[in-house]
């Protein structure tokens, strides 16, 4: 499974409820972010952490998302930003270059 | 042990790290029997294993840091490819996990979390801190970073841009601070007693004194 997006690309998280072993943490769900960059290929976790063999690989992101679009009452800078990897099956891919 | 304790004639099964503890030292201890009568590990692997994590500290952190500060060339490895960079100098990092480290420069503050458990690149600095692991931590980091960075004592300017890292997956981070002024004539050992655990997770940054 080769990358599908891009640095530049504007994406969003999926809304989706799973249970599990799960490293999409719910506070970046629904939300607008850029990927930053292609991490690589990884195996599943969500497969891996109960026995599977986590295959597939997932392309890996590191999505940044803008602190104010995170957080409503966010008080720091409107630069400041919050990193995170994210697997591909977890990204809806928006649009192009931001 | 002196404090009183009474040991009311049980036979006891050799010594134990952390015997004492409470329900999940038990749980822990009660799996690790399981998975040495299972024959999935043995208790050498385990004793090797604790070994091998207590031998990691914030030192090779600091001692990473500080050459970084003093070789432009290193510095540009640690940040292209930091399992090379410890292993350059003698920390073996090697395994599935990849590890990062983000450069804190005058534009941009670097803080690492992990918001779902306790990722930290303990291949190279040890174990985490306990606050590192607090709910507190990692439900504020994320969300307030520079309130939480003021409670250890860090203000960076407005104009400052704090970026958060939050190690959620396959890659471990960990920040290079930046060289604090009046340090010019320092050696590495020097230097690499500025380079604290903290500033290397971003909480702070290195002082000159």
């Amino acid at each position: 499974m080769s990358a599908r997006l891009a640095p530049g690309d504007r994406v969003r998280v999926r809304e989706e409820q799973k249970l599990g072993h799960v490293r999409t943490p719910d506070y970046v769900k629904g939300k607008p972010g850029v990927v930053a960059a292609r991490l690589g290929e990884f195996r599943n976790p969500e497969d891996l952490a109960y026995g599977g063999d986590g295959l597939p690989e997932k392309p890996l992101y590191k999505i940044g998302f803008a602190q104010a679009d995170l957080w409503s009452d966010y008080d720091g800078s409107p630069n400041d930003i919050l990193y995170i990897d994210i697997y591909e099956h977890w990204l809806e891919h928006v649009g192009e270059d931001a | 042990m002196s404090d009183g304790h009474e040991h009311h004639g049980h036979s006891h099964e050799g010594v134990v790290s952390g015997a004492e503890g409470g329900y999940y030292a038990h749980r822990i201890r009660a799996m690790e029997a399981l998975l040495v009568e299972k024959g999935v590990v043995t208790r050498d692997e385990v004793r090797r294993q604790i070994e091998y994590m207590e031998s990691r500290t914030p030192a090779n952190g600091a001692r990473i840091g500080a050459l970084a500060w003093t070789n432009p060339e290193y510095k540009s490895l640690l940040l292209s490819d930091t399992k090379a960079a410890a292993l350059e100098m003698g920390v073996d990092a090697s395994g599935p996990v990849e590890f990062t480290t983000v450069e804190n420069t005058p534009e941009i503050h670097n803080l690492i979390v992990c918001t779902l458990c306790s990722c930290y690149p303990r291949a190279i600095l040890g174990r985490p801190p306990d606050w590192y692991k607090s709910f507190d931590y990692r439900s504020r980091a994320v969300k307030e970073p520079r309130a939480v960075m003021r409670e250890f004592g860090y203000e960076p300017p407005e104009s400052v841009r704090v970026a958060v890292h939050d190690s959620s997956a396959d890659l471990r981070y960990m920040v290079l601070p930046m060289r604090p002024p009046g340090t010019e004539g320092m050696g590495e050992e020097q230097l690499a007693a500025l380079v604290t655990r903290d500033s290397l997770v971003g909480v702070t940054v290195p002082q000159s004194e």
